[in-house]
């Protein structure tokens, strides 16, 4: 799929990035400034008790939907491929890690059990993004699209299948029900099919997802930067100019989607372990999460990091702000997101915004003058 | 025996695909866009119906003709409100937009009607078709749609490669510019490929809920999605593609499901997908477009 | 320029937070000290205050605690956590509507302990993420009871957060065992194994086939927590079990193959763990392809003759074992059904009865526990777990239901049949 508005913004800002490379470090900088100055305001205003306990509950999921919507972003805005499936990355991190912590909730303290549980959870994301990027990556445009979708309900539908166990005889392994796994009386229900995990212990919280929201920003913009990077952007660009120029289309269309199922996962990690229990669910893994978080990457601007944040963060806090208007809530929220992307995007809407903009700066300009 | 059941259930429960499919690769084709909001003009197609025939008292087939109405108006709406703006912006932006659409439209639904879920009488009132003394029994719905579906499918093929209309949505469909040069009306074809599309979404939605005769707000929004798959399945944008294809996914979502496993149907179902378009990336009677360097 | 609008959307995004923190506090300053006691310092020292004042008062007699609690009078705060909008709606919309029917008849006559109840239920979109948000917000407000969640995936998530913050909680429908887990945590409705274990058994005690089949959906907490009971209970019985036909969320329209398989297996009785939406569907397609067999089901199927606009001969002989029958004739479920469909328009469903007897369950709670308006919520919630296990409640759903520490309810299951197009008892 080709994004033409946003094709041409990019390189001119590539040309703008050849001539002044400290552009660019400055606008990373800004990121995380962006991200560190909102973690201390939250954290002082929570300390001084002005937040109130629905945006303190909300803290954790904004760090989720922030990591997955950049991972997202890179899919899409880097790499240049529309991924539908993107909350079966997050539902394969969150279901592997959060097998883990229950399994090793006494054996190991918390910390320690969090740390493995990301890095198992991002591990496993990444070898399912792998594996299922080998074929996938192949097909372009709608038809990714359309796999990716599909791909992401075969994980939701296998995991709501799964029965895993562990007691002293050592794992059993179920895709039937419950009874097929002869357990022992003592023994330890890992997933229960459809009845997910539950029981993980919560080890998410607002510092630690900000810390991991800081990682996923610098392995994302540094990716950006690398000369992997470019050479990914160049595909994105022109796939048949960058094969022509040696470029291993396939490897760097690979590297760039498992990082992006991988950062996935790690949202998955956070999701898992900020709730007590874990069901793959239509609503919370199923295609329906897939487009609400493409629909952040794309209100944040496609390839704009940044933008992705901000999405994140006010896509997930809408919905809960307009909570009094409950009945016409979500009927609010889809014509916001209607009218946004009429504004945003609409090439009458676009040219009416220039004249605006226009409008403003001469009226700056002259007062200046004045 | 019991395979040829599960076999006709099958083609009974693709047969609803098709017809869905159809409106999916009509919209795809002409104004290259996935109408993600198509399976919510079905389920307000089926609401219509329900209100005017049950709650009113009118009779089905004059209840069709006011769904079918009512539909194409919505579906002109939503392309002139919705979608136009955005023409020529990126097709993601539409696709997202598309996605608003469909959440507006089951929360219309929701405040409007509930979220209770509504019984449809069906309104194919014709005799069951019973076969080796009632062993085994075709629905007559499942007959009618099926035959609907092949009405359509030739209709469809015939008006797009026949009429004016339909050889100005084809050069629509190959270049929007190049067509406006050469004088066709471009919103006007697209809006009636809209119209067209949602008046087959309303016959669709009747014929949904007269087989599976329950209506929620969001009884649109999963056939909807396999119907897409149906689509690719067969060819977006080919007519004959979508009718093959949605039969097809039908006969194999109940075949995995009688002798595979019930739960793992969609993930069978999906993977086959994801195998055919790895083997054949455009579908089965899809056209492969040449790259142009 | 982009730069700019960028800052300027930062700047929009900073302010909104601010805006939201600072409303939502406001609110709770205004509302109830409780909710924020964790929070601010001032609030620490009025809910100290109120300690003193709850502990100068007598807690053992009711009758005392009702004028004490007539001159305090104040506001009883009960926040309702289910699904509103979603696929699942139609049942937190019931419990919601059923229990505003019970406070609105509360309130009537006279409140609780002489505070008027006041309920604000919020919804969770059946999604357990959603459901913590739609709880914090009913701390933001002041909350001092919870009622819900109505699903049980949602209950747990939230009955995690209660037993942090010690607020008591009472499910009218999580039926799922982990629901009432934490000791601050009690349920109105049967737990799925519950009812898994009970219909194996009536069915085996009654004699009613010999084959059965089973339908159930996969996917779902409630359906497969019944299934699961329901075959280790089946191995002792008199029946076999010849054919199980499971289906997933998002495949439940088409049960033509679990139907046909049933039918193959020449199953004498299916049972139904599910809910009423989809066995309306089942029980036509089983009709349309012939299928005459007898339908045994749980209390998810009842509500299945409130579809509107279904065929009411399909539910012929249909068999299930619910502890509420909209069409009982006693005064209580009469008058319930009466003053609901003159409010909503509907015939109450299970769900609207449970959250109709969680109110009341409430109440009864309070009043055995002597709470009173400005209890703090760790009291509140101390003083309700063992006046749970003490009370006796007569409601919508069972006759004389008592409560131990688990959480969990003894009631007696009743076993209706449709006969003529009502639900008759058994």
């Amino acid at each position: 799929m080709a994004w033409p508005e946003q094709r041409k913004g990019t390189r001119m800002e590539m040309k703008v990035n050849k001539s002044r490379i400290s552009k660019t470090t400055k606008n990373d900088l800004i990121t995380y400034a962006m991200v560190i100055l909102t973690y201390i305001v939250v954290q002082v205003l929570v300390s001084t008790g002005h937040v109130s306990s629905l945006v303190q509950g909300l803290l954790v999921p904004f760090c989720t939907y922030v990591i997955v919507a950049v991972a997202l972003n890179l899919t899409v805005g880097i790499l240049g491929e529309l991924s539908l499936g993107h909350a079966g990355f997050m539902c394969v991190g969150a279901f592997a890690s959060a097998v883990f912590s229950l399994a090793f909730k006494e054996a190991l303290p918390g910390g320690v059990r969090f740390f493995l549980a990301l890095l198992i959870g991002a591990a496993a994301a990444a070898v399912v993004g792998f594996l299922v990027g080998i074929p996938v990556l192949r097909l372009r445009g709608d038809y990714l699209a359309i796999v990716t979708l599909a791909f992401g309900e075969i994980i939701k539908n296998i995991i709501n299948v799964l029965y895993l166990g562990v007691d002293s005889k050592g794992l059993h392994f179920s895709m039937k029900d419950a009874l097929s796994l002869h357990m022992e009386e003592d023994g330890l229900m890992l997933i229960k099919g459809a009845q997910g995990v539950t029981g993980t212990p919560n080890d998410s919280n607002f510092t630690v997802g900000v810390v991991l929201i800081l990682v996923t920003l610098f392995i994302v913009l540094n990716f950006i930067h690398s000369r992997t990077g470019r050479a990914v952007m160049s595909i994105r660009d022109n796939r048949i100019a960058a094969e022509s120029v040696g470029i291993n289309v396939t490897k760097y269309k690979l590297i760039a989607f498992t990082v992006s199922a991988s950062l996935a996962g790690v949202a998955g990690v956070l999701y898992a372990h900020n709730l007590s229990t874990l069901n793959a669910l239509p609503k919370n893994f199923g295609y329906n999460m897939s487009i609400m978080i493409l629909v952040f990457v794309v209100l944040g601007g496609i390839g704009n990091i940044r933008g992705s944040i901000i999405a994140a963060v006010l896509l997930t806090l809408l919905p809960e702000v307009l909570r009094g208007l409950s009945d016409y809530r979500m009927l609010i929220y889809s014509i916001v997101l209607i009218v946004m992307m009429i504004f945003n995007w609409g090439p009458n809407a676009i040219l009416f915004r220039k004249r605006l903009k226009q409008k403003i700066s001469f009226g700056r300009k002259a007062k200046e003058e004045v | 025996m019991s395979f040829v059941a599960h076999l006709i259930n099958g083609i009974s429960l693709g047969s609803v695909y098709a017809l869905i499919a159809l409106g999916y690769t009509m919209v795809y084709g002409i104004a290259k866009m996935l109408n993600f909001a198509h399976g919510d003009v079905i389920m307000i197609g089926g609401y219509v119906v329900f209100v005017t025939a049950s709650g009113m008292g009118i009779p089905p087939l004059a209840a069709i003709v006011i769904s079918m109405a009512v539909c194409t108006v919505l579906g002109v709406t939503i392309e002139r409100v919705a979608y136009r703006p955005l023409r020529g912006a990126s097709p993601l932006a539409v696709l997202i937009t598309a996605i608003g659409v469909s959440y507006l439209l089951q929360n219309v639904a929701l405040l409007v009607f509930g979220s209770d879920t509504k019984a449809f009488s069906n309104v194919v009132t014709l005799p069951n078709l019973e076969l080796f003394e009632g062993q085994l029994i075709i629905k007559s719905v499942t007959i009618v749609t099926v035959i609907v579906s092949i009405i359509i499918m030739v209709g469809l093929t015939l008006f797009v490669k026949k009429t004016k209309i339909g050889r100005a949505m084809t050069a629509v469909s190959e270049d929007q510019g190049a067509a406006q040069l050469m004088g066709i009306n471009v919103n006007g074809t697209i809006a009636v490929t809209f119209a067209i599309g949602s008046s087959l979404a309303a016959v669709a939605g009747v014929l949904l809920c007269s087989a599976y005769p329950s209506l929620t707000p969001y009884t649109g929004s999963m056939p909807g999605i396999k119907a897409f798959v149906a689509a690719v399945f067969g060819g977006i944008g080919s007519i004959p593609g979508a009718f093959i294809g949605g039969i097809l996914l039908g006969v194999i979502e109940n075949l995995s499901k009688a002798y595979i496993s019930s739960q793992l149907a969609d993930a069978i179902v999906f993977s086959i997908l994801i195998i055919v378009l790895l083997v054949k990336p455009t579908g089965l009677l899809g056209r492969k477009i040449l790259e142009k360097v | 320029m982009k730069k700019r609008m960028l800052s300027l959307v930062l700047a929009g995004v900073m302010t909104a937070s601010l805006l939201t923190g600072c409303g939502g506090s406001a609110g709770t300053d205004a509302g109830s000290a409780e909710g924020a006691a964790e929070e601010t310092t001032e609030a620490t020292e009025e809910t100290t205050a109120a300690d003193e004042t709850a502990e100068a008062e007598p807690a053992d007699d009711a009758a005392a605690q009702e004028t004490t609690g007539d001159s305090a009078g104040g506001t009883f705060k009960i926040g309702g956590v289910g699904p509103l909008t979603g696929s699942a709606a139609v049942y937190g919309i019931a419990t919601m509507n059923g229990s505003q029917i019970a406070v609105d008849e509360i309130n009537a006559a006279g409140g609780i302990n002489g505070m008027t109840v006041e309920l604000n239920f919020q919804d969770d979109e059946c999604d357990a993420e959603k459901s913590v948000n739609a709880y914090n917000t009913l701390k933001d407000w002041g909350v001092q009871v919870i009622d819900g969640a109505v699903t049980s995936a949602c209950s747990i998530a939230v009955s995690d957060k209660t037993a942090q913050d010690n607020i008591f909680q009472l499910t009218p429908s999580g039926s799922a065992v982990d629901c009432v887990k934490n000791d601050n945590a009690f349920r109105v409705c049967f737990s799925d194994p519950n009812q898994g274990a009970a219909s194996a058994q009536y069915i085996g005690e009654h004699g009613l086939a010999s084959k059965i089949a089973i339908i159930y959906d996969s996917s779902d907490v409630y359906s497969s927590g019944i299934y699961e009971k329901f075959m280790q209970e089946s191995e002792g019985q008199s029946f076999e079990v010849v054919a199980t036909g499971a289906f997933t969320a998002d495949n439940k329209t088409d049960f033509s193959v679990q139907l046909q398989q049933a039918k193959d297996a020449g199953a004498e009785l299916v049972f139904l763990p599910i809910y009423y939406s989809e066995a309306a569907l089942i029980l036509k397609q089983a009709s349309d392809m012939g299928f005459d067999v007898t339908f045994f089901g749980c209390d998810g199927l009842d509500g299945i003759l409130g579809v509107k606009n279904f065929d009411a001969s399909l539910a012929e002989g249909v068999m299930l074992l619910t502890p509420f029958a909209a069409d009982a004739t006693d005064d209580l479920t009469v008058n319930f059904v009466t003053t609901y469909k003159e409010k909503f328009n509907e015939t109450p469903n299970q769900f609207a009865a449970d959250g109709y007897d969680a109110i009341y369950t409430i109440k009864a709670a309070a009043e055995k526990a002597g709470i009173t308006a400005d209890m703090s919520n760790e009291e509140i919630c101390e003083a309700m777990k063992t006046a749970m296990t003490e009370i006796t409640v007569d409601g919508l759903t069972g006759d004389g239901i008592t409560w131990d520490a688990s959480g969990e309810p003894t009631k007696a299951p009743k076993a209706v049949v449709i006969k003529d197009g009502v639900y008759t008892a058994m």
